[in-house]
């Protein structure tokens, strides 16, 4: 007797494998009281004390006439009644990979055939499936509950808002704890970890209650635009920090600030192992080489960019000016306004290197916590700025693009390249959570983009910033009296 | 069916393996010995595809275990050093979870399992969950997970330890067939009597790099000289034992014994025998004594620590 070699790996094979670890894991949950009890009472008795507080409430204030509160308060604990299984998603989750790996049975498993995605798909699913049920099971005993006893109905569009927030919460918990788990290697630390997981969910849940209390349910379904893009991109780093050799490879939970340290000078510095460091020449032409590597950040960034310039232009010309604020940019008191800048140029340099820098500097580390994603709407800012600046001059009767070349251009020569180089190796050191870098670890790829990063903010980003800021001071306001006259 | 060039693996700053290379054909079992932490788990897990090789290449089964993982974990049977079971789960539906994602049918693996529980003496507790098992049990369950898809390689990280003496030698007597079966087999192992019963070849491996390699009678052939001998006589050779210094390399003498090696024991023996029968001695006993792999070990490893 034989096995048959498995076709790897299809889409159909993947959901089949998928499918038998998932089956165990849910088993094996259903199999712990621990588990399964709590389930049950969130599902069936939670559920039941939120109908009877819910009409306790109604019937309460609506001896005060505030009818309104009522409405509102029944979907709210829907929701509520929703979340509370869907929270136990968080510790199956948790235990998934690093429980397996203290109880020693994460290797065998690791030895079988099963590629990293039908592995990390089966445990998603393993995680996610029994405490959806018992949320939507919960909902519906409320829902029901509430029908009979007060004959309130869900509307529709609020009963999909509240599964799919349901859903996407619970797919945003499960592929958070997933990281967490693949990351630590003691369920402890993973514990502690999760408060990055919690938080964030407690602060949603508020944010929602204050939605669904306003009656913004127009915003609601913004909310969940947004789940589901952070449902994806967590999914997205869940499939590619998920690998054997992270899970496998971490031995300790500890930070190694001298290994970190090492790695970050030696790619900085582009000193290799027992060789001197490079000359300064030579540092720069290493420096200058990563440029190539910025191409699909910098794609990204220019994409961003644009997008801003659009939308300010659209927001300039829905909103524009009144006709007192746009006497004050156009004819006299346009260069009127002009000369002022004139006192205060020699002061100017400093200030706008300073504020440039520490702008950056600011995207760089939000960033970090964000994916990135705070990094690109810090980089758009300025781009809707100006956009909008120039369409409000447009509008007001000048010359937008006299004021572009003008006011914008000289230094710009300088600003931009430095700025979108910088915005680019940004993202690119913050997207290696999310994608990182072939044949390294994660923690590798992770230090290595940082690197990258600041050797190009030394080396070209500063000295640009430097010559930018000169001469946004004295070369900008020259062309601007020059072009608008004064 | 193994090969290995040149592999090594790296863990941030810290070298776990090498350099390494190593063959293994078919119907051959190598023992990979060596102290703790000189990276035998991580070379196996090279090998299984569960770590990518920092350097260098293997093949197994003749698959790249780099480009082709998944086709590498399929045609092994890996039993893992703690044999980490779902103890909330009987021995058949574990096997049968396992056998599901090697693609055998239930059938098949119902057969399989219930065959090797039968060999391994657990048949009666086939349908118990793991949780009641005691050790050694669940380390026999590990070797039935690992052998259960008949894969043509094993890998085996201490595949008796825990066990009481008759199970050890049940999972031995089964590693043998396995052998005589044409599969090629690694066992990474501390116990020295079994890896000598067992082994083709030894490689030790320490600070990850193997540093002795070949069959356990070259290993100590090279390493532990040439046989060791003992005679003992019908009384103390007192004062004459200097005059045996011609015909014998003498390691020690106490009272009416002596031990010796001897480079050529067929013609150096007679020569000493008729020479103390000469001088109106006895030979009571001649003996060649047995060096044992664990010297072999001891010096290899000793030998790598001085240096």
């Amino acid at each position: 007797m034989t096995t048959q070699l498995l076709d790897y790996p299809t889409a159909r094979l993947n959901f089949r494998m998928s499918l038998i670890v998932a089956r165990r894991e849910i088993r094996d949950s259903f199999r712990d009281w621990r588990i399964l009890v709590p389930i049950i009472l969130l599902t069936v008795f939670f559920p039941a004390l939120m109908n009877f507080t819910a009409r306790r409430l109604v019937a309460f204030v609506e001896n005060y006439g505030a009818d309104i509160i009522a409405t509102q308060l029944i979907p709210f604990l829907l929701l509520v009644v929703g979340f509370f299984p869907m929270s136990f998603s968080l510790i199956i989750a948790l235990e998934t990979f690093v429980g397996e790996r203290e109880r020693k049975s994460l290797e065998p498993l690791l030895a079988t055939p099963l590629t990293d995605l039908q592995l990390y798909m089966g445990k998603m699913l393993a995680a996610l499936v029994p405490p959806l049920f018992a949320s939507y099971l919960g909902m519906a005993v409320y829902m029901v509950g509430l029908w009979f006893s007060i004959g309130w109905r869900p509307t529709l569009p609020l009963f999909i808002q509240t599964i799919l927030l349901t859903t996407v919460q619970g797919v945003i918990m499960v592929a958070g704890a997933v990281i967490v788990s693949s990351q630590t290697t003691s369920v402890r630390a993973a514990n502690l970890l999760a408060s990055f997981i919690i938080v964030p969910m407690a602060l949603l849940i508020q944010g929602e209650a204050a939605a669904l209390f306003w009656g913004n349910h127009a915003g609601l379904w913004w909310l969940i635009l947004a789940l589901i893009i952070t449902a994806l991109v967590l999914m997205r780093m869940g499939i590619k920090i998920f690998n054997r050799e992270e899970l496998m490879g971490n031995e300790i939970d500890q930070i190694r600030l001298g290994w970190i340290w090492r790695q970050f000078w030696a790619r900085f510095s582009g000193r290799e192992e027992n060789q001197p460091y490079p000359r300064p020449r030579a540092w720069f032409r290493q420096t200058f080489a990563i440029l190539p590597q910025l191409r699909l950040p910098i794609l990204a960034q220019l994409i961003a960019m644009l997008t801003a310039v659009i939308a300010s232009v659209l927001v300039a010309n829905r909103y524009p000016f009144s006709p007192e604020m746009q006497a004050e940019i156009t004819g006299d008191n346009l260069v009127e306004n002009l000369g002022y800048l004139q006192l205060f140029a020699g002061a100017l340099p400093t200030f706008i290197f300073f504020n440039n820098v520490r702008v950056m500097l600011l995207q760089v580390l939000l960033g970090v916590f964000t994916f990135g994603v705070i990094g690109v709407f810090i980089f758009m800012l300025p781009w809707a700025i100006v956009g909008f600046a120039a369409t409000q001059f447009g509008l007001a009767g000048e010359s937008a693009s006299a004021f572009l070349l003008a006011t914008i251009a000289p230094h710009a020569l300088f600003e931009l390249p430095a700025i979108l180089i910088a915005a680019a190796a940004a993202l690119r050191w913050h997207a290696t959570v999310i994608s990182p870098p072939p044949n390294r670890t994660l923690s590798e790829g992770f230090i290595w983009a940082a690197a990258d990063y600041f050797r190009l903010f030394v080396g070209v980003v500063l000295p640009l910033l430097l010559v930018a800021a000169f001469v946004e001071s004295y070369v900008t306001p020259a062309v601007m009296l020059r072009v608008f006259g004064g | 069916m193994i090969e290995a060039i040149g592999l090594g693996k790296i863990f941030d700053a810290f070298t776990a393996v090498h350099n390494l290379s190593l063959n293994v054909g078919e119907g051959e079992l190598l023992a990979l010995l060596g102290p703790n932490g000189a990276g035998k788990t991580t070379t196996v897990r090279m090998l299984g595809a569960i770590l990518k090789p920092t350097t260098g290449t293997a093949r197994v089964n003749g698959y790249d275990v780099v480009a082709e993982p998944h086709k590498v974990r399929h045609a092994i049977g890996m039993l893992t050093e703690q044999p980490g079971l779902y103890l909330r789960m009987s021995g058949l539906e574990y096997l049968l979870f396992y056998g599901r994602l090697y693609g055998m049918s239930d059938a098949a693996i119902k057969k399989r399992g219930l065959e090797l529980f039968k060999r391994f003496g657990m048949i009666d507790a086939a349908e118990r969950r793991l949780g009641t098992y005691s050790k050694g049990m669940r380390q026999k369950v590990g070797l039935i997970r690992a052998m259960l898809h008949q894969p043509t390689i094993l890998l085996l990280d201490e595949p008796t330890s825990a066990m009481d003496p008759h199970s050890a030698k049940l999972v031995r007597d089964s590693i043998m067939e396995l052998r005589d079966d044409k599969r090629a087999i690694i066992l990474c192992t501390h116990n020295l009597a079994e890896a000598e019963a067992l082994a083709d070849r030894i490689a030790i491996i320490k600070q990850g790099e193997i540093v002795a390699e070949g069959e356990t009678a070259v290993l100590k052939q090279n390493l532990l000289g040439h046989p060791q001998l003992e005679i003992r006589l019908d009384r103390p050779l007192n004062g004459q034992i200097t005059d045996l210094n011609d015909l014998i390399a003498i390691e020690w003498a106490r009272g009416d014994t002596i031990r010796y090696r001897a480079e050529e024991p067929a013609i150096a023996n007679p020569q000493l025998v008729r020479y103390l029968t000469g001088l109106g001695l006895g030979v009571i006993t001649l003996r060649e004594v047995t060096q044992s792999l664990e010297e072999v070990y001891l010096r290899v490893v000793a030998d790598q620590t001085s240096d």
